[in-house]
């Protein structure tokens, strides 16, 4: 069996997400060094805020400024931080209550060592230096044993307020297509297209997946298609894409290659438009170093009959 | 259609998972689930065709591939078209799905499946983005800084210590020296730091794999299994989202779905527990007030195999396949999901008096 392919793959995810009026002002707030936290039912601060109260679930909006000042209620010595985490060098995870509040606030905690840090020890907040209204205003808690500054007086009411946030991610996977797309992708590097045929139902796979979804078995044998095939549906496309340099109306279609049990995707050119048809007879088109077919191109055979590839629609 | 008493007796009858591995690279998803369905089906008799639903769990973030789920189906052969559901979670999820869908009598046998292969991408990191995306995710804390803030709560309250966490990482991989499909087993180094206070031994680890079992209704499960593993009730409860809301040394959601699920009417033999981390254990059966008269985990737990998105579904399948070896007569078994413990579920499984 030749080696399994793999490749590296990247998925980035820039979400804009809008806020309720509760985040807002907390975000806002970060931006202009003062913490709110919210009122719930029952009377407690809820620091970070929420926008129902957790209990009831109404609505609530009272917010109330609290100390940028606090106590850590629980943490965990990160020596070797992550991409993404607040600091670079090591540092504590923690749960911190700031003073005002009667729930706590996950961040990261910047101390010499694990010996530096415990249950119950005063922190601060200490603030970015350029803040935009997100979570990470906070730069980090540092350890600090003064008075709790005077608070400023901030109501929730801010110019300006921050009304969404970018939650930009990227996670980086090393992709594996397995047997028998791995078998499929090097065929195609040799410009053959080679699908697999089900034991049970005798149908030809292309791509094949490794399993016949109609028999839920595996598909092993493999079998060359092509190149040859027929269009059995088609439709124009009038929009251009952004990035596809291909000019539009153009025809994309489902090509029933000779041999296969079922049809794959594919541009057609070489034809106007408006002349391509059901049953139209087409074959690839390689370009210099490509790693699939460009496009499908007619063969100048006679059309094919219906009855050829009613099945395969 | 049936239609459904209150009272309809479901069991799970069949059960089968894959040896769980650090990496299954030459296998598409649908490759490595697939010999697992057939597995599962050969132990009843079923064909796809005789199953009346079909359930599944998993995660595209795993794979970092979009609709993952849709190309799992073809292992279990989705044409001619079948009722099918999946939900983004554990398997033990999609098997409530499939349990309330029996009780229903819209269904008399449905097949439960879940897969996760955690090997191709950075799985603490990737389950961050199951956090809240405004307050706590754009700060990546990934699932073992979450687990560790836990555990350390745990010393804190003097709950637990760091050789009782041995403790429980060396009972757990020494029974899974008897279970041919974990990944981890027998003496295994606590090792250093990994978020301390945890250490390796401390986490699971990270794999790929797939489970699969089937459930069916009254007599039907009786033609299927020489002793059905009843499911004498589920219920799966939730906390806040927010970890300082939390009272991280208790798990209250699983106690309510534990009493909400009869287990406490009388005392179970054995308790197949969802817990990662350690102290998690530690929590678990302090919700849950298991004795030490309780075999915990006898297949190792997520300790000794955590296929991420089949681990839950898997604590089900050991404990129902204890019922059908005759080793147990009351089992619990628990799942989890979300940081720190966020989601739990809870099902009680008996055998007929013998
Ligand atoms: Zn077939």
């Amino acid at each position: 069996m030749p080696e399994v392919l793999k490749a590296p793959l990247v998925v980035e995810f820039p979400f804009t997400r809008s806020l309720g009026p509760v985040q807002s002002a907390f975000l806002t707030g970060l931006r202009e060094r003062v913490v709110l936290g919210v009122r719930a039912s029952d009377g407690r601060v809820l620091v970070p805020p929420v926008e129902y109260d957790p209990v009831t679930a109404e609505e609530i909006r009272d917010l109330v400024e609290i100390a940028p000042t606090g106590t850590v209620t629980t943490w965990a010595w990160n020596h070797a931080p992550r991409r993404g985490q607040p600091l670079t060098t090591p540092f504590a995870w923690a749960l911190v209550r700031l003073d005002g509040a009667d729930t706590a606030l996950l961040h990261a905690l910047d101390a010499p060592g694990p010996d530096a840090v415990r249950t119950g020890m005063r922190v601060r907040v200490r603030w970015a230096e350029e803040r935009t209204g997100a979570i990470t205003d906070i730069a980090c808690f540092e350890p600090y044993d003064g008075e709790a500054p005077r608070l400023t007086g901030a109501t929730g009411e801010f110019e300006d307020p921050v009304t969404g946030i970018v939650a930009a991610a990227r996670l980086d996977y090393t992709y594996s297509p397995g047997r028998a797309q791995t078998a499929y992708i090097d065929a195609l590097g040799g410009r053959r297209t080679v699908g697999e045929r089900c034991p049970s139902c005798r149908k030809v796979y292309v791509p094949p997946r490794g399993a016949c979804p109609t028999c839920g078995v595996a598909t092993d044998e493999q079998v060359e298609v092509g190149p040859r095939g027929t269009v059995t549906t088609f439709c124009i496309v009038n929009i251009k894409a952004k990035n596809l340099d291909i000019e539009v109306p153009y025809v994309y279609a489902h090509i029933a290659l000779d041999g296969a049990g079922l049809a794959l995707h594919g541009r057609i050119g070489g034809i106007p438009y408006d002349e391509v048809r059901m049953g139209l007879r087409v074959e690839p088109v390689w370009t210099e170093g490509a790693r699939y077919p460009d496009h499908y191109r007619p063969t100048g055979e006679p059309d094919a009959d219906y009855d050829t590839y009613k099945e395969l629609l | 259609m049936t239609s459904a008493p209150r009272d309809r007796e479901i069991a799970v009858v069949a059960f089968a998972q894959t040896a769980h591995r650090r990496t299954s690279e030459e296998l598409s998803e649908v490759e490595m689930l697939m010999p697992v369905l057939h597995e599962v089906l050969d132990r009843t008799g079923l064909k796809t065709a005789d199953i009346d639903f079909t359930c599944s769990g998993s995660s595209d973030y795993l794979a970092g591939r979009a609709f993952s789920f849709t190309l799992a189906l073809d292992g279990v052969g989705a044409w001619p078209p079948i009722s099918e559901s999946h939900v983004e979670m554990d398997g033990a999820w999609a098997l409530y799905e499939a349990w309330t869908k029996l009780l229903t009598g819209d269904a008399d046998t449905a097949l439960v499946y879940s897969y996760g292969k955690s090997s191709p991408g950075p799985v603490r990191d990737v389950l961050t983005r199951q956090l809240d995306p405004y307050y706590v995710a754009p700060l990546w804390p990934d699932s073992v800084a979450l687990a560790a803030l836990q555990a350390q709560a745990l010393i804190d309250a003097g709950d637990t210590d760091e050789p009782a966490l041995a403790a429980v990482a060396t009972r757990n991989r020494e029974a899974a020296s008897a279970n041919p499909h974990a990944q981890l087993k027998g003496a295994v180094a606590q090792g250093d730091y990994l978020v301390r206070p945890l250490r390796t031994g401390d986490c699971p680890p990270i794999g790929d794999g797939a489970a699969a079992v089937i459930l069916a209704a009254g007599d039907r499960a009786r033609e299927l299994c020489a002793r059905p593993a009843w499911i004498r009730g589920i219920d799966h409860r939730i906390e806040a989202h927010g970890l300082g809301v939390r009272d991280l040394t208790d798990s209250p959601s699983t106690r309510l779905a534990a009493e909400r699920a009869g287990a406490f009417e009388r005392p179970v033999d054995t308790a197949e527990l969802h817990a990662p981390f350690t102290a998690q254990e530690i929590v678990l059966r302090k919700a849950l007030r298991l004795d030490d008269g309780v075999h915990v985990n006898p297949s190792g737990g997520a300790l000794a195999a955590n296929p991420i998105m089949a681990a839950g579904l898997i604590r089900l399948g050991e404990a129902a396949a204890r019922i059908h070896r005759g080793e147990s007569d009351r089992a619990l078994a628990h799942a989890t999901s979300g940081p720190c413990l966020q989601q739990n579920l809870v099902a009680v499984l008996e055998g007929e008096p013998r």
